[in-house]
């Protein structure tokens, strides 16, 4: 298969540039080298996990039975805001452009990304963002607490955190658009010529689209938070309709970066899924062409189907129609893609090891939660689920046992390719069971609770509403304290793991199906200095 | 022995046994009692059972082939990777389950919007923390806001349980005819609330500075408990909506009624130290509590507190010339009855739970000479 090995260049070059890492801890600030950001926006990212899962904590236990047991309630709308914030983009987002700066340029035979010192920079930007948002739960009147949406006006009634809130959001907007610059710029220059777009890993691809998407949806973002800047200091009115503004256009704005900014969290999801699947299935994936296609047409239509967030404010009725039905239309290629990862399992030969697990734990969960967005989709029906627990069960099904348990099912996959030691198998299947249980008892009740009539963001409840929400709170803290044998197996299998030999191809046959397999494990510092000639194909 | 143990399970029983006498495991949406309560049910039922069928199929699949294609059984892997056929057959049908779908989902958004030809029309204006009702063209205005049992269990740690209706209760609720087309017209004075009631089966953004308009109308006589469904600050979950049907007879009689309370003059008549505390205390409940808080220390960057407050402990017509013309940050409550207004001064200056000692009292016709409120 391929002939790449680790590369000696010291007879190569002449340059002054070091032939390894700095040494010592100025090598996390200073690298360049794309497996050591890549390491540096995983690591951040859990830890960020861990602090907006803490504020999840928080919320739970103050549900956990009616009446005001622990926060004020102003408190309690800084913790739902904070921990949608901390998740999305201290969490989510950071992780997956982890995964892209650690897997892309082997998957593609490139030496590195495009523009590496840039890298670095977008990583650091990302801190920054990340830490001057946090810094705002310290200042007089408190973090944001209007819901991390940031409606004006209550946004507006924010105190002294809100321009640091809305700068931090600018900051964090740069560090994503830059990084997208760059994941697309490698992978549309810097594929091995042997590779054409058709022969892409699904993983690239979904990056290759979501880099467009971001590029595209994160300025918006900046502006609408610029808007509320200048209504709040520079007596602008975009929102205000005493100055003939209307607080609308503002829901217009953020959800025309909003909707897709949901599909960011969930492409590169995908994309992951389609490359474990089929590893553990023992079979190429099923309708490569198909899954690029609908790819492409769920990152298109994601871009016209915004005000689905807006049924209930008053739009023309011609306006709730056509949002309607382009709303509808994302089931079908999202239909595709787990038809073909289904049809990807079947007659394959599997076997349930940890990643397995959790991508297949993927596709069933994210599937019901595609179910409640098709209910969610009809609009009159909308409005009795619009701001209720019901959209809450909605939206965590498809980041919590979607994103989330496809990031862990990728970082057990991964692990013992970046640290050449294995992990330990009986706590991993006790880390999957644990969290597939939990985090069911924790949003399973969540639907019935909206149905049954509870708004989203209150501190406390009728009388009715207690049981879910008291089983709801049980599952959580389950899976909070799941969570913790996570971060002891990926430390342990930093430092050695099971001590078991790990191989260069780690899982059964897994050369057939990405190039990283043909590279030792632990992976050499630079790798694919010179291109790879022959490109393993699972799909055509 | 025996009998400590049946002791034991009988008490464990009978423990189980109340608490599932007050679980409350409701799984479904309301079918409500509108019409289109009824429609949207119906929707929601046929989404959902479309969803449960191709949950059906496709998880049944996939479990039928974790069990029957593993390695460990034998099973040796197939290498087919497409089907063209399979692949326009599975995208071909949702689209046919997809356009039934929007039909009857069409008409009912149709119908929604229709608000000609209603028989009254109600001004609903969301504040913060409570909502205020207009029937336009009768004179009847009135606010309504969280009932004062609920308000007071939820910021002193009372048990829920003890409060009827805990959270779902007002002072004033909503009074409709049954059978009538009503049309509302929603708005708010500050921050986006948005008004809900379920069992009418839809709910509508009150956005400052503009007009939403909905209709209903009520199938059966009863009471209908919603809440406000849009973050709007610190007591979103505190201001809910009660509407009560009634014949048309018996609403006829409310208007009345409510009109001959809405004329009377309020009665200006000394009272005692006590009577003016016990007002005091009810019109603070109402009308203060969510910014300056049960304990008089209000939210430091957002609130100030009452406790020790210099203006509250000065002149007493300063005092009243402020909380009549308000500030850009508190509103004014030149609303308050005279004697609300008197009643809710002397509570604030000598209340021991709000920390205040002054010794004064203020009575009802003090007011009237510093301000005039025609």
């Amino acid at each position: 298969m391929s002939a790449v090995t680790a590369e000696h260049e010291h007879d190569d070059h002449h340059d002054h540039h070091a032939h390894g890492p700095e040494k010592g801890w100025l090598r996390w600030i200073v690298t360049t080298n794309h497996k050591d950001i890549g390491t540096l926006y995983l690591l951040f990212a859990l830890a960020m996990f861990f602090v907006g899962g803490t504020m999840a904590m928080i919320i739970r236990a103050e549900l956990f039975e009616p009446g005001m047991q622990f926060v004020d309630p102003k408190f309690f709308n800084s913790m739902t805001t904070m921990h949608a914030l901390v998740m999305i983009f201290g969490a989510v987002m950071p992780a997956f452009v982890g995964l892209a700066n650690w897997m892309i340029p082997m998957m593609i035979g490139a030496p590195d990304m495009a523009l590496p010192r840039m890298n670095n920079m977008s990583f650091w930007l990302l801190v920054s963002g990340v830490l001057l948002l946090a810094s705002t739960l310290f200042m007089e009147g408190g973090a944001p607490a209007g819901g991390w949406t940031l409606y004006p006006p209550l946004v507006l009634q924010t105190g002294k955190a809100l321009p640091f809130a809305i700068f931090s959001v600018h900051l964090l907007g740069i560090s994503s658009i830059l990084g997208a610059i760059n994941i697309v710029a490698t992978i549309l220059n810097m594929r091995a010529p042997a590779m054409p777009l058709m022969k892409m890993p699904m993983f690239v691809w979904t990056w290759l689209i979501t880099g467009f998407l971001l590029i595209a949806i994160m300025p918006v973002f900046a502006g609408a938070v610029t808007m509320l800047l200048t209504d709040k200091f520079f007596h602008t009115s975009f929102f205000d309709a005493a100055g003939g503004g209307d607080p609308v256009l503002y829901q217009h704005i953020f959800w025309f970066f909003g909707h897709p900014e949901v599909y960011v969290m969930i492409l590169p999801t995908f994309g992951v899924a389609s490359t474990i699947i089929p590893v553990f299935a023992r079979k190429p994936l099923f309708g490569y062409s198909s899954m690029v296609y609908a790819t492409a047409s769920i990152a298109f239509l994601s871009f016209i189907v915004w005000a689905h967030h807006m049924f209930t404010v008053g739009m023309p009725i011609s306006g709730e129609l056509y949002f309607m039905y382009a709303t509808m239309l994302i089931a079908i290629p999202t239909g595709v893609k787990v038809f073909n990862w289904t049809a990807t399992m079947w007659k394959g030969a599997m076997t349930f090891e940890t990643p397995m697990l959790f991508s297949i734990a993927f596709v069933v969960l994210f599937t019901l939660g595609g179910f409640t967005g098709l209910m969610m989709s009809i609009a009159p029906v909308d409005f009795q689920y619009h701001d209720t627990y019901f959209i809450v069960a909605h939206f965590h099904y498809t980041l919590v046992p979607a994103s989330v348990f496809i990031l862990m099912a990728a970082g057990y996959f991964w692990l013992p390719k970046w640290t050449g030691h294995m992990y330990n198998e009986k706590i991993g299947q006790l880390h999957f069971w644990l969290s597939t249980i939990s985090v069911n008892i924790l949003f399973f009740p969540q639907h019935f609770l909206g149905l049954a009539g509870m708004p989203r963001r209150i501190p406390d409840y009728a009388i009715q509403f207690a049981d879910w929400n008291m089983i709801s709170s049980i599952g959580g803290f389950i899976f909070g304290a799941s969570q913790l044998l996570f971060l002891w197996i990926v430390i342990d299998t930093i430092k050695g793991g099971t001590g078991e030999k790990v191989t260069d191809e780690v899982w059964e046959d897994a050369h057939k199906h990405g190039l990283e397999w043909t590279l030792p494990s632990p992976v050499p510092y630079h790798t694919f200095s010179t291109p790879p000639t022959v490109i393993p194909c699972d799909h055509n | 022995m025996k009998k400590t143990k049946q002791l034991f399970a009988g008490a464990t029983l009978a423990t189980l046994g109340l608490q599932t006498a007050q679980a409350d495991y409701t799984l479904n949406l309301m079918q409500g009692v509108t019409k289109i309560s009824n429609d949207v049910y119906d929707l929601h039922m046929l989404i959902l059972w479309v969803c449960v069928f191709i949950g059906i199929a496709v998880f049944g699949t996939m479990f039928y082939s974790m069990y029957h294609h593993r390695k460990s059984r034998g099973h040796q892997a197939a290498n087919f990777h497409e089907n063209t056929t399979v692949e326009i057959i599975w995208t071909i049908i949702p689209t046919i389950i997809l356009v039934a779908m929007a039909i009857p989902a069409t008409k009912t958004m149709l119908e929604l919007d229709d608000v000609q030809n209603s028989d009254m029309s109600i001004k609903v204006t969301g504040r913060q923390w409570y909502w205020d009702y207009e029937y336009l063209g009768t004179g009847v205005h009135f606010e309504s806001h969280l009932d004062a049992a609920s308000e007071k269990a939820h910021r002193d740690g009372s048990d829920p349980h003890s409060v009827p209706h805990y959270l779902l209760s007002v002072d004033r609720p909503l009074v409709v005819p049954v059978g009538k087309k009503i049309r509302f017209v929603f708005t708010s004075a500050d921050v986006i609330h948005s008004w809900w009631v379920p069992d009418l089966g839809w709910k509508k953004d009150a956005n400052p500075g503009f007009i939403n308009e909905a209709w209903t109308s009520v199938d059966k006589p009863g009471t209908y408990r919603g809440q406000c469904t849009e973050l709007c600050g610190r007591d979103h979950g505190f201001m809910p909506i009660v509407v009560i049907a009634m014949e048309q007879g018996d609403y006829d009689n409310w208007v009345k009624t409510t009109l001959a309370k809405q004329e009377e003059k309020p009665d200006l008549s000394d009272l005692s130290r006590e009577q003016l505390m016990a007002n005091g205390a009810a019109v603070y409940l109402k009308n203060c509590v969510s910014c300056h808080q049960i304990d008089g220390a209000g939210a430091p960057g957002d609130y100030p507190a009452l406790r020790g407050s210099a203006k509250v402990n000065a002149g007493v017509d300063p005092l009243i010339g402020f909380l009549q013309a308000g500030t850009s940050k508190m509103p004014s409550f030149a609303k308050l009855k005279d004697n609300e207004l008197a009643a809710v001064i002397t509570y604030i200056r000598n209340a021991p739970e709000l920390g205040n000692k002054v010794g004064d009292e203020i009575q009802p016709k003090a007011i009237t000479p510093v301000y005039d409120d025609e």
